[in-house]
């Protein structure tokens, strides 16, 4: 706490570690009455590559939203990348990193779309990502029934199986791609300017901020990040699968860890280390109830639930932080 | 540099002020031609009728999504409460035909009662409609999964399913109408009439500016709440008419919430609140509909629905995006 004080304009850590910890704990203490044990180092491992995951796209998502955008088109993004990059690699280990690059060129292309959507054209950001993610669909749709392409096997061993004790190289990636982003936004112009953006545009381009220009570059971000996500899920499957993203509801879920993160959905508040916290928070529910053997659907109710919950503290915070 | 931007002086071109239904007309238009030419057959009274009746639930869930995008909300939900509806429709009629109208009563309770909830979250606890939605969305899926352990039982009764697919027949003129058709005619008479109310004139306010509205006396929250128990309605509404023509599965609402706001905001409702009508609404849901149909006709890969789905909707966006260059 003192090391904060010494930086006023930071906000608290959000209470989203808060949260974290109480479930953890909660969590630990009922799967142990069960007669299991939540911390072994299976479920943790599962429970940080479910994370790692999520937690690149939330990242990713936790830019635009911060510049008062939105991105639904990620798990589009997500699934043509899983193809891209098994596709591109065919199973040879030669082609690991021309298959990455051109991900992340395809992925920043879409971003770009998006993005120039958003700012020139004027489109409201929730219909352009959509159309733009349903634009995405149908090319899937249209040319894949299943998996295609193999991913290059040691992409396999390294980041989809590789660990450091009980943490996934996966989850050391987002960690690695968290501090990139927690720096740009605390430390560079750009993330300065973004959330100027995200809190009033009108002022952030008075004050000589090129709005146009910032959000544009935080919708390439995001894409690359899921673009990230996909490379990862990739490695995970052993190939291309054109509806990993869809299925695993990562457009809905990734704005839904953010907003838990305590970043405000209207833009301008909040940051990538409470996203970060959310993704976990969401995570540690599902290694939980994996654990009890609760039933998946269950699941589902009370992780809707647990979203509503931990946005309606946040308004009431800020309601009585606004009296 | 340019520091004065000449601030859209308006063009005082035809008469199309932004949210009007004139753009959309011209679209479903075009459609129209452009069917005739290829399909002659489906203008001909009977099988546009069949087309009018099958596009009821969407055009109603566009209706009612209406309802809370011009008051300045989202409704994610509705989609799955559809398929929530139509699966807990089957599990309790279980084929019994007289249980058919207290289930009819029981689903729109439940339309409602779901409204309530996201309206009442939305504005009492202020979580962005966004969220709550969304939350809906995810706990409805989950439950309804959960009551029925992962494969729906039991069955609709005939007397259910008549209403999506029976029709009169051998009506003069039109050949047959069928009983949706009129559902839908009663209902989005009944919507135009409501945005002519009173209670109509307020929506749009809310939407336009809360704060205003607010302070002329208007209680937002009350406003708003309406407007979601309205989108449940709607949403139980189609789910009866979706049942009926299409039976019952898991699938039967997936996808219809983004469907629905695509269509709205193709009838030139603005995102956010405060512009646009309940009939260019409708119109979008039937534009989008008719362009199915068309692209059927054309022989498209089913598959690339969603494709032309994106394109229709960021190029209309895109459009009245550009045309009223003031916000």
């Amino acid at each position: 706490m003192s090391a904060l004080s010494l930086l006023p304009a930071r906000r608290p850590v959000p209470g989203v570690f808060v949260a974290l910890t109480l479930t953890l704990a909660i969590g630990w203490l009922v799967v142990l009455l069960d007669g299991g044990q939540l911390f072994n180092q299976s479920t943790t491992v599962s429970l940080l590559h479910v994370a790692a995951g999520l937690g690149l796209v939330a990242v990713g998502q936790t830019l635009v939203i911060l510049g008062g955008s939105l991105d639904l088109s990620v798990a589009y993004v997500i699934s043509l990348s899983t193809l891209v990059a098994a596709e591109t690699m065919n199973g040879s280990d030669g082609a690991v990193l021309p298959a990455i690059g051109l991900v992340l060129a395809v992925s920043a292309g879409i971003g770009l779309f998006n993005g120039l959507l958003v700012t020139k054209l004027r489109v409201n950001a929730f219909i352009a990502t959509l159309g733009v993610g349903l634009l995405l669909k149908g090319y899937l749709d249209n040319g894949y029934d299943g998996p295609a392409g193999t991913t290059a096997p040691s992409l396999v061993q390294s980041l989809g199986y590789q660990r450091v004790g009980p943490v996934p190289v996966s989850f050391l990636l987002l960690v690695a791609v968290t501090a990139a982003a927690w720096f740009a936004l605390s430390r560079t112009r750009f993330g300065h300017h973004l959330i100027a953006v995200g809190g009033d545009p009108e002022v952030a381009r008075l004050s000589g901020v090129r709005n146009d220009r910032v959000l544009v570059t935080a919708h390439m971000l995001c894409s690359m990040c899921a673009g990230l996500a996909g490379i990862y899920l990739a490695s995970r499957l052993g190939s291309g699968a054109p509806r990993v993203g869809t299925e695993g509801l990562y457009d809905l879920e990734s704005i839904a860890a953010v907003v838990i993160g305590g970043t405000a959905l209207a833009g301008g508040r909040g940051g990538v280390v409470g996203t970060v916290g959310g993704v976990l928070l969401l995570a540690s529910i599902d290694a939980i109830f994996n654990q009890l053997e609760v039933d998946a659907f269950f699941k589902q109710v009370i992780r809707g639930a647990i979203i509503i919950a931990a946005v309606a503290v946040y308004a009431r915070r800020a309601m009585r932080k606004a009296a | 540099m340019q520091t004065v931007q000449p601030r859209s002086l308006p063009l005082r071109l035809p008469r199309v002020r932004p949210g009007g239904v004139l753009p959309i007309l011209l679209i479903l238009a075009v459609l129209l031609v452009l069917v005739g030419i290829r399909q002659p057959d489906f203008l001909a009274p009977p099988s546009l009728m069949s087309f009018l009746g099958r596009s009821a639930p969407i055009i109603l869930l566009a209706a009612g999504q209406y309802f809370v995008i011009v008051s300045g909300e989202f409704d994610l939900s509705v989609g799955s409460l559809v398929t929530a509806q139509v699966v807990v429709a089957a599990r309790l009629i279980d084929s019994d035909p007289a249980r058919t109208w207290p289930v009819v009563l029981l689903l729109l309770a439940f339309g409602a009662l779901v409204g309530l909830v996201n309206g009442l979250v939305t504005t009492r606890l202020r979580v962005p409609s966004f969220i709550t939605t969304l939350g809906m969305f995810l706990i409805l899926v989950g439950a309804v999964y959960l009551w029925s352990d992962g494969a729906p039982k039991g069955g609709l009764s005939e007397e259910f399913r008549r209403f999506g697919r029976r029709a009169f027949e051998d009506v003069p003129l039109l050949g047959r109408v069928p009983y949706a058709l009129l559902v839908l005619v009663v209902l989005a008479v009944a919507a135009v009439l409501l945005m002519r109310s009173d209670f109509g004139r307020t929506l749009v306010a809310v939407g336009d500016n809360p704060r205003t509205a607010e302070l002329s006396g208007v209680r937002v929250w009350r406003t708003r709440t309406i407007a979601f128990i309205l989108s449940g309605l709607a949403a139980a509404v189609a789910a009866i008419l979706l049942g009926g023509y299409s039976g019952v599965s898991f699938q039967a609402g997936a996808g219809l919430e983004f469907g629905a706001i695509t269509a709205v905001v193709l009838g030139g409702v603005a995102l956010g609140g405060g512009r646009g009508a309940v009939v260019g609404a409708m119109l979008g849901a039937l534009t989008l509909e008719l362009l199915f149909a068309l692209m059927n006709f054309y022989g498209v890969s089913g598959a690339l629905r969603s494709t032309v789905q994106g394109g229709i909707i960021l190029l209309a966006v895109a459009v009245s995006a550009t045309r009223s260059s003031s916000r």
